[in-house]
């Protein structure tokens, strides 16, 4: 989306200050003395490239970019700011959804974009050794002459880097029956703020002590810098068809994941569009929707000839007793990628239609998926704002399309008030405030909603066990005491709780 | 807080007050398992019951002290079951100390652990606090995820009180094949099978005997047994063998001196000591029986990629590898956060900690 100018409102009093002039000097001082040549960008103009990633709302300047191209670069880059106590934002693409690489105002961005090199691809294990900047694809093409592949993608996956799959767990169409990062990954070398090195997990199968690897993945750059990643390659499936059915109600889709699932069948990808999110994609893709049905669900299934040919009929007879108006099965693997090229397409499309757009991420137990959206109605006609759906249907991951025009005064506030509500009716409902996208800053104030303070201030015991002087990516994650004050005086509006009418699970 | 959660919230408390030691304990199928059992037992049995399940989510939630035993047979009414098959060593586990435990059983390579099942859980801290990590929905990253760092954690960090775990759909089909190779061949073949698109669920090695299993709708399991051929094995018997990998009923596995626990990369070369292994995990899990002395078992494992755990040793308890310092300061800084009076599981999962 473009981006709002407007600074998001309100500013909450933790938000850092800009270092001045004098500190900005022996920062830049300091990490030029460390890195070679070329390494660290200071000037206003270098700068600007940085100030946000895939969440363009928010923006900051940092102090400086360094782009280290070895770990040992790293360690010097961590070693200079851990001496001066200055904050260090990881970044990778720049292709997040949260502000997690937003830059810290006082702080320093750490660009892993030059340590983009695969190590070593062994096909006899089924694994890959890549450091934190190769693109999540690039191991999937590297890995494909030996019939062999990475399983996470995230829709970004041409652009995105490993290293942010890693810090924010990413998670993609596949991961139903394939798993997110977390399930993936099996070792991660890291560097700590003071610049040493450690190993979470290893090539076995487990390791001794306790499972540092599954809190440091989805950690947002706030415990350690990724500086290599072992990634387990999956043999690719012999055959994927998709099954495409057409519902005339929302409700009745929602009811035809159910019995999917409930009938033994993982299917490999699982997604819903609603009405208005094939009206935007179809004119583009011309994928063949039918544009009269409330709500489109696509069901890939894949495996042997013999797996997908059974699951094939199974799904089409389950959506068809399902109440589904129409289904379709791919015919072809062009066929196939054309019934997906929609839902793939579901964010430029949302570009197409409207100025700017807003993508939230929430997930909720699927039986939900019905209520959610007559909730997302309501708030369209409360806010006057429109959006279109799409989702993970499978695992009840939401992502609602927002549509703005940030010249109109007041609407990028409207509908960062619309993504609030939504992801807060999500933890309502029993889910959580961000599937895959992260927390960031984007939805700090929302963990204030989901967690209780003793929960968050466990989450900060284990940032300050990975990271005791709090120098990475600070202020992003876990929200203050503080801020949580000041956001529940703000949410609360002549003492209504927002969704006041449901039950708090 | 219901009357059983308040009761073992004021052990604790008064465990803090007193500067006591709790040991936590469920059914006690694992009592073997750790470097030290101190303190006064903290018996989570009370704890016990399904909270919810609903099949169609592919969830089930669960108290700290229920048995796995109701559990499978709950998941089995309505086709369902754990993936990361649980082993049960001879007794019935509580789902509270299957998960600190954090122990897999032989679809371990193919399908996850444990720790990749399990999607949020209730913590009750040193403090007297019952805190909510994670969640009951299969993708959430809010918060750091110390849902799954308690899989494993033998306890250290709190009394696991509540666990909601992922469910699959239990598989239509199963087959189990078996082939006569050795040691070095079978490692060979399991690591070329895992690379093909094959519904394996299973591989032992042992005693010159490779064995396979196949899981998943009946067609694809068929065209599996073609492709690979060997000798199959009746259900009743094949069922009775992967049992008694995963509970260590087989005889190979049972609890006498000394039995190590190797944990390498899959493809590793035989670890090169005398003495006799049973292989799982497609390579990735050797148990072995050796006269060789600790330091070369440990050193074995290292160079293998992995690590090596005294099962069953002379002492009665296992031991693990020891950390390097990084990470040995983390998780003291960890434990300092959790429980910095130390209450919970003294030293059980590293010495002083």
């Amino acid at each position: 989306m473009s981006a709002p100018t407007a600074a998001a409102e309100p500013r909450f009093s933790d938000v850092a200050e800009r270092a001045d002039a004098a500190r900005r000097g022996a920062i830049v001082a300091a990490l030029t003395a460390a890195l070679p040549r070329g390494a660290v960008l200071a000037a206003d103009s270098d700068l600007r490239t940085y100030e946000c990633d895939g969440l363009a709302a928010f923006r900051e300047s940092p102090v400086a970019v360094v782009l280290p191209a070895s770990e040992g670069e790293v360690a010097a880059a961590l070693g200079a700011c851990a001496r001066l106590g200055v904050p260090v934002v990881a970044r990778g693409a720049g292709t997040g959804l949260s502000g997690g690489a937003m830059p810290h105002a006082s702080g320093v961005v750490l660009s892993l974009a030059r340590l983009n090199r695969i190590l070593e691809l062994d096909p006899v294990a089924g694994i890959a050794r890549v450091e934190p900047g190769v693109r999540n694809l690039a191991i999937s093409e590297a890995a494909a002459p030996f019939g062999l592949y990475y399983a996470p993608d995230p829709s970004s996956q041409i652009a995105c880097t490993i290293g942010g799959n890693v810090a924010e767990n990413a998670g993609g169409v596949h991961c139903l029956k394939y798993g997110l990062t977390l399930h993936n990954v099996l070792r991660v070398r890291g560097l700590t703020i003071d610049g040493e090195a450690v190993e979470f997990g290893s090539r076995a199968l487990d390791c001794p002590g306790l499972d540092l690897l599954a809190a440091l993945i989805g950690s947002e750059g706030l415990l350690a810098i990724v500086t290599e990643v072992t990634v387990r390659l999956l043999p690719r499936p012999a055959v994927a068809r998709v099954v495409m059915a057409s519902f005339d109600d929302v409700a009745k889709a929602g009811d035809a994941v159910a019995a999917v699932i409930a009938a033994g069948i993982i299917p490999a990808g699982l997604e819903m569009m609603d009405r208005r999110a094939a009206a935007a994609v179809e004119p583009f893709v011309k994928a063949g929707y039918d544009l009269g049905a409330a709500a489109i669900l696509l069901a890939e299934s894949d495996g042997t000839p013999e797996e997908v040919d059974a699951e094939v009929a199974q799904l089409e007879q389950l959506l068809a007793a399902a109440g589904a108006t129409a289904t379709a099965v791919s015919r072809s693997e062009a066929e196939r990628l054309r019934f997906w090229s929609g839902r793939k397409n579901a964010f430029p499309a949302a570009g197409r239609i409207s100025p700017d757009y807003y993508c939230m991420d929430g997930t909720i137990p699927r039986k939900h998926i019905g209520r959610v959206l007559e909730q997302i109605a309501a708030l369209e006609q409360r806010l006057g704002l429109r959006c279109m759906n799409v989702f993970h249907a499978g695992d009840g991951n939401l992502h609602p399309l927002i549509l703005f025009d940030a010249n109109e005064p007041g609407q990028w506030q409207r509908a960062e008030r619309f993504g609030a509500e939504i992801v807060e009716l999500c933890v309502a409902l029993g889910g959580t405030i961000s599937g895959e996208h992260g927390v960031g800053i984007e939805k700090i104030n929302s963990m204030c909603v989901q967690f209780t303070p003793a929960e968050r201030a466990a989450f900060f015991a284990v940032k300050r066990a990975f990271d005791p002087p709090g120098l990475l990516n600070p202020g992003k994650l876990i929200p203050t005491l503080h801020r949580c004050a000041e956001y529940g005086r703000l949410r609360v509006h002549g003492g209504a709780l927002p969704f006041a009418e449901l039950p708090r699970l | 807080m219901d009357a059983p959660l308040e009761a073992i919230r004021e052990r604790v408390l008064a465990a803090g007050r007193d500067r006591a030691r709790l040991r936590i304990r469920g059914a006690g199928t694992k009592d073997f398992l750790g470097a030290a059992l101190e303190g006064e037992l903290l018996d989570t049995r009370p704890l016990a019951g399904v909270v919810d399940y609903e099949p169609s989510e592919l969830v089930v939630t669960a108290r700290a002290g229920t048995r796995l035993s109701e559990l499978e047979a709950l998941l089995a009414s309505r086709g369902q079951y754990l993936a990361f098959e649980p082993p049960a060593f001879g007794g019935d586990p509580t789902l509270g100390g299957i998960v600190a435990a954090g122990l897999s059983g032989p679809r371990r390579a193919t399908a996850g652990a444990v720790r990749d099942f399990v999607l949020g859980a209730k913590l009750l801290t040193a403090g007297g606090e019952l805190l909510a990590f994670g969640g009951r929905v299969m993708k959430n990253v809010a918060g750091f995820d110390v849902a799954r760092l308690l899989c494993g954690s033998l306890g250290i960090l709190g009394v696991i009180a509540e666990v909601s775990v992922k469910v699959l759909p239990r598989p239509a089909a199963e087959a189990t094949v078996e082939f006569e190779m050795d040691a070095a061949e079978a490692i060979a073949a399991f690591n070329r099978w895992s690379r093909r698109p094959l519904p394996l669920s299973a591989t032992s090695w042992h005693d010159g005997i490779a064995r396979v299993r196949l899981s998943g709708v009946p067609p694809a399991v068929a065209a599996a047994r073609r492709a690979l051929g060997g000798a199959p094995l009746e259900p009743a018997e094949a069922a009775r063998w992967w049992a008694g990998v995963r509970d260590h009923a087989q005889p190979f596995l049972a609890p006498r001196d000394p039995l190590w626990r190797v944990s390498v990369a899959a493809t590793a070369p035989l670890l090169a000591l005398p003495g006799r292994e049973l292989v799982e995990w497609a390579g990735a899990l050797r148990w072995l029986r050796t006269s060789a002395a600790a330091p070369d078992v440990r050193a074995a494992a290292r160079r293998a990629g992995g690590s090596a755990a005294l099962w069953h040793g002379a002492g009665g308890a296992a031991t693990f590898e020891p950390l390097p310092p990084a990470l040995r300061a983390i998780h003291r800084r960890l434990k300092d956060g959790f429980d910095p009076q130390g209450i919970f599981n003294h030293g059980r999962l590293l010495p002083d900690l």
